[in-house]
């Protein structure tokens, strides 16, 4: 297939042609390469990792400083599941382009309980049903974003329900590399039966092994689910435990064994106070598996800017302790199935934390002694007081008849709403079989009692019988493509076409021309009034579909905060756009031609009351790629100058244009600043003289060219910018 | 319905812990857990399920609506104690040695009596 261009969009059709004949390029997890002091922009990372060949820094990166983009140790999850598979792919491009190595595909809603594979591409609900065409598809369309941003990324999904070792099959035919298998999961939260769970659990296992899949449990869950999510601390060491122990014997090596570890508690409980203990505890037992930490979903609410900083504090942990694997929960979570946007803050958030904390514990560590051991060593007696009395009950099955997961009390303390379940209930119940004396199964992979004895051929060659099974000779696998004529990416590809890579564009959230866009308010009212307040405003909008998102007091009558969602059904043709021409830099070489024997002198400074220099000096700078560099010779004025000091020193000086930076932007101020300069200039005479730039964040350039400037910069400018603008003026007016 | 109740009696309850280093804790932790885990693995080991021989279909080269088919069969004719892949390893023994071929002649009511005789007369 041919390579990604970075300025072409990805052609689904591309991906989903000659579907049946693709092979993955490999199979297993995959790490990131840790490069040792690695030196990045003038700066020395300890915990960095090979840069990409391709990617998009953090907005300071960008801004500040070219793009830079240090890729931290950790592997940075993202979880993708709008439903609907084929948008989910164009996601996973722009977050490989973030930093993600590690595209986490949820499943549809039910899943779990489908006895067997799904297959074609049915449309999901907060997920995507987990079909071989579908994970065909992801893997082929990772393949290539992989060499693209040039770094391996990892795809995985779930193993569990009752279809498990099914799944693990076609996870380990189509070059899965991690997947959530934990039997608990089953067993408490989907009520699939205990025994079959176990027995499906091992053979899912063995096959993850054969596959180098790496392996992440479910006792997360129990954090999202228990009443106060600090205190099932001792539960989780034992449900990690069950399963990482469970895995290893069922064949896992303890470096694809990573436990799924959130910090239970959120601000405003002083979480620390919890979550390290906790997180020291549990490295303390656990030091031969993975970690894979994951973020807060327990008390995430509407706010992004409040899963944020929980999630950043999340991080925190992480880094004062370790973490193999950091995933990312994206901050609208507590709203709605993500949207492409917060994917990639949630990736942004996770590597400019993870970057900032570059080699934090060279520099402090963790107290020997004190609270923080006292209370993870209390954790770990809980834990084990806690098998105690599993081992009291008669065992694992007893147990959890009895309702010891999951209670809300902290162990032992029992409040009696635990989870129970029968060992004869469930679904899937009384339905394991035992193995005869001649079982046989003629493949790979395959756990337990198997007597291929009777057919002369050992256990390990067991498929020789058969002349090789798939995992050998993937000429074997049965591709089936589509089983609904109703529902599948074919109809859902046709229903958009009008949109896809043609001149008809819509705002989007997840899916191609959904039409949804949100609106951020304040209203000047109560919340009640408020919520009302914003339908109607959105519905003025044109929106329709308009829902209220989310909602925040700032005072109880002053007003309120509201963001609504809703959709606009409205196309914007490209072909009919007035596009303002990008302020286009010349090169240094034609810079340097224009500038060289005929230099040229300005003056600058921030304007008014505005103290901001710092983009300014961006500009000016030469150590910054700013105008001096061209041999501009620049008079700075400093910060504040008034509207006449800039006319009158450029006077003074014979300049031939002048630079007003302005930040500042309420009220239009910066842009009365800039027409009174102008007017100042007239006034003395000299306009037709002076070149005048103005720059600023908030400065649009058609804007200031209305306020009387001969051009203007906005973000992301620099000094060749205005020095191309200084030039091309000087042109003109000659 | 409620489960047992208990008030936090960890200062009583965990006294025996006490005097352990981390190290002890941490053998004493992981002893415990081999001893939950243990009879869970002998119970894989020795059983098997739908979804299991449904998975051996598919490594030898079933699709999954053919897997389904076949193991439903081998639940009704009282078999799936021998494996699914025995079923049709045998059948294709019958046939002449084409797996697929053998599979879908089973679905087509073919070589049952046959592969069972076989099976139930137990180990070779």
């Amino acid at each position: 297939m041919k390579q990604l261009d970075p300025n072409k969009k990805l052609d689904i059709h591309e991906i989903l042609k000659d579907l049946d004949q693709y092979a993955p390029k490999r199979r297993g997890w995959t790490w990131r390469k840790h490069e040792e002091n690695l030196e990045m922009g003038g700066h020395i990372y300890h915990q960095a990792t090979t840069p990409l060949k391709n990617s998009v820094a953090t907005q300071a990166g960008v801004e500040y400083f070219d793009n830079l983009d240090p890729q931290p140790i950790e592997s940075i999850t993202t979880e993708i599941a709008s439903g609907r598979f084929e948008d989910d792919i164009r996601r996973m491009r722009m977050a490989a382009w973030h930093g993600a190595d590690h595209i986490m595909v949820i499943r549809t809603a039910g899943q779990s309980h489908y006895d067997g594979l799904i297959e074609g591409t049915p449309q999901g609900i907060g997920g995507v049903p987990i079909t071989r065409k579908q994970v065909r598809a992801h893997r082929k369309a990772l393949d290539l974003i992989e060499e693209e941003v040039g770094r391996e990324i990892n795809y995985h999904s779930y193993v569990s329900g009752v279809a498990g070792p099914e799944i693990a099959v076609m996870f380990a035919e189509e070059g899965v590399n991690g997947a959530h298998q934990d039997p608990q999961y089953n067993v408490l939260y989907r009520n699939i039966n205990m025994v079959r769970s176990y027995v499906d659990a091992a053979e899912s296992k063995k096959i993850m092994a054969w596959a180098d899949i790496n392996q992440i449990d479910g006792a997360h869950n129990a954090n999202a689910t228990a009443r106060d999510a600090w205190k099932v601390m001792p539960e989780l060491m034992v449900q990690h435990a069950i399963n990482s122990w469970f895995s290893e014997k069922s064949g896992i090596l303890p470096n694809n064994i990573s436990l799924s570890t959130v910090p239970p508690t959120a601000s405003p409980i002083p979480t620390l106070r919890y979550d390290l203990p906790y997180a020291v505890a549990l490295r303390d037992f656990f030091g031969k598996y993975k970690m894979r930490a994951q973020m807060n979903t327990k008390y995430v609410t509407s706010s992004s800017r409040e899963a944020t900083v929980t999630h950043v504090l999340n991080m925190l942990i992480s880094r004062l302790t370790n973490a193999d694997i950091q995933s990312t929960i994206t901050p609208d979570e507590g709203r709605n199935v993500p949207w492409h946007m917060f994917n990639i803050e949630a990736c942004d958030t996770a590597k400019q934390t993870l970057v900032g904390l570059d080699g934090l514990m060279e520099m402090i560590d963790l107290k020997p002694d004190g609270v923080l051991r006292q209370k993870a060593r209390e954790i770990k007696q809980r834990a084990i007081l806690y098998l105690e009395e599993m081992i009291e009950m008669g065992g694992y099955f007893e147990s959890v008849e009895r309702g010891m997961f999951v209670d809300s009390g902290e162990y032992p303390e029992r409040n009696g709403d635990g989870i129970a379940r029968h060992i004869d209930g469930g679904i899937g119940a009384g339905t394991v079989y035992k193995r005869e004396a001649n079982y046989m199964a003629p493949v790979c992979a395959h756990f337990g009692y198997n007597n291929t004895d009777q057919y002369g051929v050992s256990h390990q060659d067991a498929c020789d019988l058969i002349g090789g099974c798939t995992f050998d000779d993937r000429s074997k696998i049965q591709f089936i493509d589509e089983l609904d004529p109703e529902d599948n990416v074919e109809l859902r590809l046709k229903e958009k076409e009008a949109y896809r890579n043609t001149n008809l564009i819509m705002p989007e959230v997840q899916w191609l021309a959904d039409g949804t866009v949100t609106v951020d308010l304040f209203v000047p009212v109560d919340q009640q009034i408020a919520k009302a307040a914003a339908i109607e405003i959105a519905e003025k909008m044109n929106l329709t579909e308009v829902e209220v998102i989310h909602v925040e007091v700032m005072h109880p009558s002053e007003g309120t905060r509201v963001q609504v969602k809703g959709i606009l059904n409205h196309a914007v043709d490209i072909d009919k756009l007035e596009i303002p021409k990008e302020n286009g830099a010349m090169s240094d070489d034609e810079l340097w031609a224009e500038l060289e024997d005929s230099p040229m002198k300005v003056v600058a400074g921030t304007i008014g009351e505005d103290e901001h220099s710092v983009g300014l000096r961006e500009i000016i700078d030469i150590k910054h790629g700013g105008i001096e560099k061209w041999g501009i010779e620049v008079e700075y004025l400093g910060t504040s100058v008034p509207i006449q000091k800039f006319v009158d020193a450029a006077i003074e000086i014979d300049a031939d244009a002048i630079l007003i930076s302005s930040i500042i932007s309420h009220d239009d101020i910066h842009y009365k600043n800039m027409q009174k300069v102008h007017d100042y200039a007239v006034e003395r005479g000299v306009r037709d003289k002076l070149i005048l730039i103005a720059g600023g964040t908030q400065v649009t350039p058609e804007f200031a060219v209305e306020s009387g400037m001969d051009a203007g910069f906005g973000r992301g400018t620099k000094g060749a910018h205005v020095a191309t603008a200084l030039v091309e003026k000087r042109r003109e007016r000659a | 319905m409620k489960g047992f109740q208990r008030d936090d009696d960890f200062t009583s309850r965990h006294q025996h812990l006490e005097g352990l280093s981390d190290e002890e804790l941490k053998s004493l932790f992981w002893e415990k857990i081999d001893q939950i885990v243990a009879p869970l693995l002998t119970l894989a080991h020795e059983n098997t399920s739908p979804s299991i021989e449904r998975s051996v279909l598919l490594r030898m080269g079933f699709s999954s609506i053919e897997a389904d088919g076949l193991v439903d069969l081998v639940i009704d004719r009282g078999l799936m104690g021998y494996g699914a892949g025995h079923v049709v390893y045998l059948a294709a023994q019958q046939t002449g040695g084409d797996i697929r071929q053998a599979g879908l002649e089973l679905m087509d009511g073919k070589h049952w009596d046959e592969v069972s005789r076989i099976l139930k007369g137990g180990v070779k």
